[in-house]
């Protein structure tokens, strides 16, 4: 209890200084359900934008969305055409070097590897992943044959169409598709541990805007409303704080 | 969009009819609009800036000559998607850099830190607080004007020849009447160019067309953003379920080029026809052959 009137506190403290900007744009892929998607409204819908929602509405921010292609996500930040990353990006010490992160608003989770047939060759076979994910830097270095694409969705069409053994990538993404599949697909082989789960991306000039987002993920971590969340979005088995 | 679309009770038909109709598709039918649009207003700005590049190209004046020169040289010497995923970038970023001069004299932090590109909210194009149609406004303005600019150079080129192709005899006939420079250009060069010009402007606008698709490559939601994403495979978390369509959907598009293209051809057909009327050319010719 003393913890939550702390962030609250902090929350007050911080909202009472005026930003440089009173709309936060925040952007996002819009392609890796249930993380970020656009729906059938053509809106973008999801985990994050939930969270994002509020988020902005306990850092008293005016927030807009913004999609935006996964492999330009990082230099768009930089060249301001949107404030945050949104989108399901792990916290990693080579990301960190370009950009800051909040703290990780989702737990470490595992990544998978999911394949057609229950033997197929993860360690030397050919492995799609999306392109500058931890889990391409996996595979690369695994010294299985990596092969790349831009979007998450062209992954799993590349596995059921022969041209990749098998797709790496978040398990949490991957387990509607195996579920869905009715038997198509299976999981190979154990679950890797990557990244120190996901965080919000800023600009590493936006300290204000960065505190101010902790603070606001501080406050739902403590209240456990981003648990209740999380198991919203990616089932009961999810990882959770 | 129906009364009766309820995705978890239709089937069959009533699915289809309500998978067709919903926010997104719509979305999917408009960027048509979108690529018409950009080609609508692309084509005279282009056709603007060749004009003046190949006006450029031939004066008297060498700062002109070598200014019209060198536009032509440079971009038609660049490939298409190196020029815009450059130039873009440089000129939004350039825009913002002239506004942060002027609107934020006092700002003491560097616009450039690292990789970071930072301007002082006042400079922001347009500004953060607009509305995300602004946003897309400004992209598409950017995109057409990257358009206009590309497919100019190679219009400045084929209309640059077309002017050196009007027979010689044409403008002197005209100079003996005692027609200035300029009345020449005028009353004789332009309207006969044309006919010359017109294989050129032709392909260069079917090149066009099959260039709308790096639109996607700017950030423009246009058609095949639009088909990539609705064709992908969709889960549960989605209330159209269904597996990768993308090939139905790139299907589409293929259609929709082929017959936009058949199109343009005839209707290019047509006006070729229409301006040898009367030419010097072989076409002329037979046209007042067959009427006589």
């Amino acid at each position: 209890m003393t913890r939550l009137i702390l962030s609250a506190a902090a929350l007050a403290l911080l909202a009472g200084g005026a930003l440089a900007q009173d709309v936060v744009r925040m952007g996002t892929e819009g392609a890796y359900p249930p993380y970020n998607f656009i729906n059938d409204a053509g809106e973008v819908d999801g985990f994050e934008r939930e969270l994002g929602d509020e988020l902005c509405r306990r850092a008293q921010l005016t927030c807009t969305w913004v999609v935006n292609d996964w492999d330009s996500i990082i230099p768009n930040l930089q060249s301001g055409n949107y404030d945050t990353i949104i989108a399901g990006m792990s916290i990693t010490e080579e990301r960190d070097k370009v950009i800051d992160f909040t703290q990780n608003y989702i737990p470490p989770a595992p990544s998978a590897y999911m394949a057609l047939s229950p033997d197929a060759d993860i360690a030397g076979g050919v492995i799609a992943a999306q392109v500058s994910t931890i889990q391409a830097g996996h595979v690369a270095e695994s010294g299985a044959t990596l092969l790349e694409f831009a979007t998450p969705d062209e992954t799993i069409a590349a596995v059921r169409n022969g041209e990749a053994d098998a797709v790496f990538a978040d398990k949490d993404y991957l387990a509607p598709i195996v579920a869905e599949s009715g038997g198509q697909f299976v999981f190979v082989g154990e679950d890797v541990a990557l990244g120190g789960g996901v965080g919000m991306g800023l600009r590493e000039s936006d300290q204000e805007l960065r505190a101010r987002f902790d603070a606001a993920i501080q406050s739902m971590k403590d209240d456990g409303t981003l648990n209740e969340l999380l198991i919203k979005w990616f089932g009961e088995g999810v990882a959770t704080f | 969009m129906f009364a009766f679309c309820d995705p978890r009770t239709v089937e069959g038909l009533a699915w289809f009819a309500c998978y067709l109709t919903t926010g997104k598709h719509i979305a999917f039918y408009w960027s048509f609009g979108t690529v018409l649009l950009l080609l609508a207003v692309t084509a005279p700005l282009a056709l603007a800036f060749g004009f003046a590049g190949a006006v450029a190209a031939r004066a008297r004046f060498l700062p002109l000559r070598l200014l019209g020169r060198t536009y032509t040289a440079m971009v038609r010497g660049v490939p298409d998607i190196v020029f815009f995923l450059f130039f873009v970038i440089a000129l939004d970023q350039a825009i913002e850099w002239s506004l942060h001069q002027i609107r934020c004299p006092d700002w003491t932090e560097p616009i450039r830190t690292g990789l970071e590109f930072r301007v002082c909210p006042q400079a922001k194009v347009p500004p953060s607080a607009a509305p995300q149609g602004v946003h897309q406004l400004y992209g598409f303005a950017l995109a057409v004007f990257t358009y206009a600019l590309v497919f100019g150079a190679f219009a400045a080129n084929v209309l640059h020849g077309a002017m050196r192709a009007v027979p010689r005899a044409q403008t002197e006939t005209a100079e003996a009447y005692g027609m200035s420079a300029a009345q020449v250009f005028r009353r004789i060069l332009v309207p006969q160019m044309w006919i010359y010009a017109l294989p050129g402007l032709g392909n260069l606008w079917m090149i066009l067309i099959k260039a709308t698709p790096l639109l996607f490559l700017l950030g423009v939601q246009d058609i095949v953003y639009w088909a990539r994403e609705l064709g992908g495979m969709k889960t549960q978390a989605f209330d159209y379920p269904h597996p990768d369509w993308r090939l139905w959907y790139f299907l589409a598009l293929l259609v929709f080029y082929l017959l936009f293209t058949k199109l343009s051809e005839i209707v290019i057909a047509r006006i070729t026809r229409r301006l040898s009327r009367g030419q010097a050319t072989m076409a002329g010719e037979d046209l007042r052959r067959a009427a006589a």
